[in-house]
């Protein structure tokens, strides 16, 4: 009988291609590399913007060229060159069309490469789309029913153009431009993104979803996101992205803002998974988000995430707990394999009285990849009786690999409780044992032990995305037997 | 069924068994009893096909093929189920989603689709009322902070869903309490048949009062070294292990 060795492994994880690489030929209006001022007036000219956006953005720029590229997280890689990067692509294609049929066939092909055609996804039931190649949307269905309820989703330069008020009023509150380097180069230059906003009282009949990718080589993609919901409404948003495979290192820095009013509730959900670079570590996505919530009173907002892609991820979906009585919360489930590094994590902020805030962090860290997760549960002194419970749990696969747990609590406030629990644990060949003896081979034990790790978080998911994120943990960690 | 000739394995260059040799026919019950560390849950391991364990000598046919090259999911897919000494904590895993998946991937193998969703509940409502467990038993994790005695419970039950041909129960009766006991016992009386087999391995006779064996093996220091009918299974826990020891010189 032959023995499966660290040996085997290695060579089965070396040969294993990433899944979903491709690269979608198609034409695109491209700016010449380089960010000064006129490109981002360029930009904000070529997107029909008005005055205020401009000057939104020169300042931005301004702000980010005083700014230098943050160091504290647990990563390690080369620092993109800034000046090396083209800041605006368009689909050659018009912009914006009734049916499928007007799309350019080679984007429908690439969905159904990807397993999610926008035919299929039209079949699922409940799910609106606004699909975003690069960095102009093309597709947008299910509006009318949207826009019966008086809900607006649409693109974010769409939303600029035809909501400026809503955009003017809560773009920058949450996510302030000076916030951190990768914020101000994105409210700088940022192409486009999703927009969404709920009137009072109404609760959004459907799944809203978009696709996020990255299609052009040497482009780097800038995405603003920006949801309001207002008093007593209640959303929820879902992410999804894969990118095409790339040799040189692709930047990604997007932001995305929540904001839930009074009594209002949004619940965001991801699915990442850009090319984390092949087996030797080489290419792959640098995914740097910066997501904030701001919740008011009796507000929630619950993040929801599922990381199993790009080379290094820089990533703290977070909530600012402004209101009395909101709460706040975080599901993550992060996987990395070969050389990926993740540093990923959140941040309550608790200003309110008897605010709340959960964290279930879920780190699977297999091949010679870095988990970390980093957290920061801040109690301010007026806060009155705030709650916290987190819990990070971290599954290691292999020896080679590294799982690391940063949890910082700022409590000024005596009343505040903040509980914390922290686990690491291996598959053992017991475990592995135990399921090939009841049937089960080696590949599809981990892929059962993985998901029982990850439940808690997955169960946060709503249905066809639960399935699109195990299907994905399996995906990223074949072969990745310890 | 199962044929063991001259077995030689051992586990970290460490020789464990030393020349096992072992026929179980269809229909009957073989006890397997010794003292600590002789080599019996090594010698359950090495059937079960567990990769830590290296085959030095000889053969194990099933159903007159040899195994030897199988992993061990393609020897249960045979029909090879161990009850493990020590079962396993798979945190997350529901009891149900568990066998669900056993019973799938094992169908899989044989080229059969998945099994419809209704007829899996039957089977386990069936089963778990064989073996008295409660439902919402079957919803918690796999083992997860399940007593000495559920675990035990839960292994009969996984060998009731996935009906083996040869069934290897390490002890099984240890840490079970005087009722469980019966229902367990009962449970395996009811599943077998003139075509499959088991074997118990034991340090107690009380369990063979319930599974009557057929034939007793002791196993001693890697080696079978006395068979003999049930009545063996009395002498020794009269006796215990030591004139054994001495007859064979050890
Ligand atoms: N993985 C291993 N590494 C090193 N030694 C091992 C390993 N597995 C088993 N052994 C050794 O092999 C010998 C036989 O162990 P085994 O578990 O088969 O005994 P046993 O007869 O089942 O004992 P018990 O009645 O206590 O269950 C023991 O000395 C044990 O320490
Ligand atoms: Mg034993």
């Amino acid at each position: 009988m032959s023995k499966y060795t660290e040996d085997d492994l290695r060579e089965e994880l070396k040969t294993k291609e990433y899944e979903y690489g491709f690269y979608t030929d198609i034409q695109s209006e491209t700016f010449p590399v380089g960010l000064n001022e006129d490109i981002v007036k360029a930009i904000s000219k070529k997107k029909e913007e008005p005055e205020w956006m401009t000057e939104w953005r020169l300042e931005s720029f301004k702000i980010w060229k005083e700014m230098v590229e943050p160091e504290w997280a647990n990563v390690n890689y080369k620092k993109p060159d800034f000046q090396a990067i083209s800041y605006y692509s368009a689909p050659n294609s018009k912009p914006k069309y009734d049916s499928l049929d007007e799309v350019d066939p080679e984007l429908l092909a690439t969905f159904d490469k990807l397993g999610i055609s926008l035919d299929e996804q039209k079949k699922l039931t409940g799910v609106a789309m606004d699909v975003v190649v690069d960095s102009v949307s093309v597709a947008t269905t299910f509006k009318k029913t949207l826009a019966e309820k008086g809900i607006i989703f649409m693109s974010i330069s769409e939303a600029i153009k035809e909501h400026p008020e809503l955009v003017k009023k809560y773009i920058g509150t949450v996510v302030p431009q000076k916030d951190n380097f990768y914020a101000a180069l994105n409210s700088a230059v940022f192409s486009d993104g999703s927009f969404c906003y709920i009137p009072k009282g109404v609760r959004c009949p459907m799944e809203l979803s978009t696709y996020f990718r990255i299609n052009q080589a040497g482009t780097g993609q800038f995405e603003r996101t920006l949801v309001i919901a207002d008093e007593g409404s209640y959303v929820s948003y879902l992410e999804g992205c894969t990118a095409p495979m790339r040799d040189e290192n692709q930047l990604h820095a997007a932001v995305v803002e929540l904001i839930a009013l009074d009594d209002a509730e949004i619940k965001y959900s991801t699915v990442q998974n850009w090319y984390p670079g092949n087996a030797e570590g080489k290419g792959g996505v640098y995914n740097f988000v910066t997501k904030r919530g701001l919740c008011e009173k009796n507000a929630k907002i619950s993040w929801t995430q599922v990381e199993t892609g790009s080379a290094v991820t820089w990533k703290y979906p977070s909530c600012v707990l402004k209101g009395d009585n909101s709460v706040g919360e975080f599901y993550s489930i992060a996987v990395t394999n070969n050389y990926q590094q993740a540093d990923t994590g959140t941040k309550m902020i608790h200003l309110g009285n008897n605010t709340k805030s959960t964290i279930i962090s879920k780190g699977i860290s297999a091949g010679k990849s870095q988990n970390s997760y980093r957290g920061l549960v801040q109690v301010s002194s007026r806060a009155e009786n705030a709650r916290n419970f987190s819990q990070c749990d971290s599954l290691l696969m292999g020896n080679e690999c590294g799982a690391h747990t940063f949890p910082y609590i700022e409590a000024k406030n005596k009343t505040a409780k903040i509980e914390h629990e922290a686990t690491t644990s291996k598959i053992g060949e017991d475990q592995i044992f135990y399921c090939n003896q009841r049937g089960i081979d080696t590949e599809k034990a981990i892929a059962l032990i993985v998901n029982g790790f990850s439940k808690e978080v997955l169960n946060k998911l709503p249905m066809e995305f639960a399935v699109e994120a195990q299907k994905l943990l399996e995906i990223s960690l074949e072969g990745s037997v310890g | 069924m199962l044929k063991i000739n001259n077995l030689h394995a051992s586990v970290e260059d460490k020789a464990i068994l030393k020349g096992i040799n072992l026929e179980v026919k269809p229909g009957e019950v073989h006890a397997i009893m010794g003292p600590n560390g002789s080599g019996k849950s090594t010698l359950a391991s090495v059937i079960a096909g567990k990769e830590e364990y290296e085959v030095e000598e000889g053969e194990i046919l099933l159903e007159g093929e040899n195994i030897d090259e199988l992993a061990a999911e393609e020897r249960a897919h045979k029909g090879i189920f161990l009850s493990f000494q020590y079962p396993v904590e798979i945190p997350g895993v529901s009891v149900t989603n568990f066998m669900k998946t056993a019973i799938n991937e094992t169908r899989k193998a044989k080229g059969l689709d998945d099994m419809p969703a209704n007829e899996m509940l039957k089977l386990i409502r069936e089963k778990s009322d064989l073996l008295e467990i409660d439902k919402k038993f079957l919803s918690r994790s796999l083992n997860e902070g399940f007593s000495g005695g559920e675990k035990k419970r839960n292994e009969i039950f996984q060998m009731a869903m996935l009906e083996p041909k040869l069934a290897i129960l390490d002890e099984t009766d240890s840490g079970l309490d005087i009722d469980a006991l019966r229902i367990v016992a009962n449970g395996v009386n009811k599943l077998k048949s003139k075509d499959n087999a088991v074997i118990v391995i034991t340090h107690y006779q009380r369990l063979l009062d319930y599974i009557v064996p057929d034939f007793v093996h002791v196993l001693h220091n890697g080696k079978i070294v006395k068979s003999g009918p049930k009545e063996l299974a009395h002498e020794l826990e009269e006796k215990g292990y030591d004139w054994i020891k001495e007859e064979v010189g050890a």
